[in-house]
């Protein structure tokens, strides 16, 4: 019988250890207007790299890439290998979602030891406290995959993807940064595109552009969303931008 | 478990309680309180109270009650003084002409209004609202004597979902500085064209570990830049380099004046700045603590980048705790007002306290052991009783109604900025209200 392997961990599978999504349910939407409890670094520089990168021993190696609404984590988990060398976060609102990632990456990188070191998640709500954690230009890449859409007019001031949000994001983002964003719903889509079009410090990349980065192919292909979007024949919408120079005043 | 409705309509009732604010002409020509929705002007060159005309009366009958609502802020602009903002709770940005004393703008807000800023020009005026956007006014759109009412601001950039509680433009107008409730202050470049919005953020000023409540600059003739002083819930005030963020130093002012308590109850017993004053040069930063009766003052080293506690002006016989503190950059007063909308259980619909303090101005700091700054009697300040009478409404007010109205502030000042932490229990009763569930499986 079986029993005296059930003293294991039941949230985690017993084939390859890695935590099962059932023990982890929750809804797809998070309201970013409430004030959650958790704790939040003061300054960037109270952000505690050694417990998110147990492994990196170079203290002035700085988070590079942000996955903002990281959700179970397939993103960062596909970039860990293509960037081996940088280190990576994911943020993400809701709580128990951002424990699933949490016992995600330590099941990775028991199983695949040297890997996955550059890679974590952290509980927050990133229309507030991106300041927080990045200094100004830090981040070389900003990911927003298919973001809450807010249907009614009367909630798209909840969108991550704003014209005063995206101020703060061409704070954190280093000039030359990219911002990608994909959705699979159309007006969410023209809105972001719009958004970034008229933004001054942001500039589209040209289509050779696109075609040469790597990342690109995973926006839709990396994430459960994305391959749900795949698997039910559904368009992508997507706008990849980078932060500019502003206008000399 | 105790009934929570009863509480919830307490803290509504006294999240509208509005603190007394005073602002004074730079070149001491008046001086201004607000008192819930009451402006109250005294012309200090004349020696007689103000009667503010409103572009809306007709008849041409003044009428004070030019607010509807608590007054949130006021401001008198540019190096001259010849404009005048003040908004509040009405969702009402009125601007003044220093001169006449006519109201010849009045700009609608979507939401409450928390602060004004005026760039020294004059050219444009800046609020912010409860929900975090700042937004901007062009004065030269603005045709003159008969007051629009039409004028709209423009956004120019959010604090997602915060309330800005300061607004300041630096002493040289490129930058624009908004503090809000989450402890953090942003300063982005105010561009050439602002109506196309501010976008460029320069640095964000992270330190402080509770909200932000005021702001002040100094500057000197060689650091024509300036540095930033800021005040905060966590019983700081702190300087900083705004250009890049960087912190230069703190003051742990709660502490200096002896108020830390340490029975293990976060942030109940931290007594919070509610305002600061500054001298251009820094000699002299005023401070105003709540559980202060008086003034703290400090010191502003620009070339040394620090600040020190010079000494505590404390005022024995009254409970007199400012709410607001103002001054003029020419003359050596202090003007302080402690005050608030309405106090429950007493007749007063609004009280106000008036006291000034002389001596504020540029010193030596090398000598502050003999520094002279020092609370006037009411018959020696300026513009003496007439001035109390028009701008407390009456000469003279209980010890006791005092100390009722200094708690009053300090409870609304902290439930309105200070994030409730509610026990799980109690949040699950919060969500009583919610209509989003499709099954009510509960």
């Amino acid at each position: 019988m079986m029993e005296h392997e059930s003293n294991v961990n039941p949230t985690l599978s017993k084939s390859t250890g890695l935590p099962r999504k059932r023990f982890y349910r929750a809804r797809a939407h998070s309201n970013p207007l409430s004030d959650s409890h958790f704790p939040v670094p003061v300054a960037p520089s109270q952000f505690d790299y050694s417990s998110h990168y147990p492994q990196i021993s170079n203290d002035s190696k700085k988070i590079e890439f942000a996955d903002i609404g990281c959700g179970f984590g397939g993103l960062l988990i596909s970039l860990s290998t293509l960037f081996p060398a940088t280190l990576m976060i994911g943020m993400e609102l809701r709580d128990k979602v951002t424990e699933y990632v949490k016992e995600r990456i330590l099941a990775l990188r028991t199983g695949n030891p040297g890997q996955y070191q550059n890679i974590s998640v952290v509980r927050t709500n990133s229309m507030k406290y991106i300041p927080n954690y990045f200094e100004k230009g830090q981040l070389k890449k900003m990911f927003f995959l298919f973001p809450d859409p807010h249907f009614k007019e009367k909630n798209h001031r909840r969108r991550v993807i704003s014209p005063y949000l995206l101020d703060e994001y061409a704070y954190a983002l280093a000039v030359g940064g990219i911002i990608y964003t994909i959705t699979d719903v159309e007006e969410l889509g023209e809105w972001m595109k719009s958004c970034l079009e008229r933004h001054p410090l942001f500039e589209p990349l040209t289509v050779q552009e696109l075609e040469d980065d790597p990342v690109v192919k995973l926006l839709s292909t990396a994430t459960e969303e994305g391959q749900k979007v795949a698997r039910n024949g559904g368009q992508t919408y997507q706008a990849v931008y980078r932060r500019r120079t502003g206008p000399i005043e | 478990m105790e009934d929570p409705n009863i509480d919830d309509g307490d803290q509504n009732r006294e999240t509208e309680i509005a603190p007394a604010l005073i602002a004074v002409h730079p070149a001491h020509q008046s001086v201004a309180v607000a008192v819930g929705s009451d402006l109250r002007v005294f012309n200090l060159q004349e020696g007689c109270a103000v009667t503010l005309g409103d572009g809306d009366d007709l008849d041409g009958k003044s009428s004070t009650n030019v607010h509807k609502d608590s007054i949130r802020a006021i401001r008198y602009g540019a190096n001259n003084g010849t404009l005048f903002v003040s908004a509040g709770d009405d969702k009402l940005v009125k601007i003044w002409a220093t001169t006449t004393w006519r109201c010849i703008s009045t700009v609608v807000s979507e939401k409450k209004v928390s602060a004004v800023a005026i760039r020294s020009d004059g050219l444009f005026v800046c609020f912010a609202d409860k929900f975090g956007v700042v937004y901007v006014v062009d004065t030269q759109g603005i045709s003159g004597e008969q007051g629009s009412t039409n004028e709209k601001g423009i956004p120019i950039l959010s604090h997602y979902c915060s309330i800005i509680t300061s607004l300041e433009f630096s002493p040289d107008s490129r930058f624009i500085i908004s503090a809000d409730r989450d402890f953090k202050i942003r300063v982005s470049v105010f561009p050439k064209n602002p109506l196309d919005g501010a976008h460029e953020i320069q640095s964000f000023c992270l330190g402080h570990t509770e909200f932000v409540s005021c702001l002040a600059f100094v500057f000197g003739q060689d650091y024509p830049q300036g540095l930033l002083i800021s005040g905060s819930g966590d019983s700081t005030v702190r300087l900083w380099d705004f250009t890049c963020g960087a912190l230069l130093d703190t003051c742990a002012v709660g502490t200096e004046a002896g108020y830390l308590e340490t029975d293990g109850k976060e942030g109940e017993c931290r007594p919070a700045v509610t305002d600061l004053c500054a001298t251009k040069d820094g000699s002299l930063v005023a401070v105003a603590l709540q559980s202060l009766p008086g003034i703290m003052l400090l010191s502003c080293d620009i070339s040394a980048r620090t600040l020190s506690v010079l000494k505590v002006v404390s005022i024995s016989e009254d409970p007199f705790i400012p709410t607001s503190l103002g001054s003029g950059s020419l003359k050596q007063f202090l003007w302080m007002v402690m005050g608030v909308s309405s106090l429950q259980g007493s007749d007063l619909a609004s009280l106000a306290r008036v006291r000034v303090l002389s001596g504020f101005s540029k010193s030596n700091i090398a000598t502050l052991e003999e520094h002279k700054a020092s609370l006037l009697d009411d018959k020696d300040i300026p513009g003496r009783e007439l001035v109390l009478q028009k701008l407390q409404g009456t000469l003279s007010i209980e010890k006791e109604v005092l100390s009722s109205a200094a708690e009053a502030v300090k409870t609304a000042m902290r439930n309105l900025l200070i994030k409730k932490h509610y026990p799980v229990e109690k949040r699950e009763y919060r969500k009583r209200g919610r209509n989003d569930r499709k099954n009510k499986q509960r």
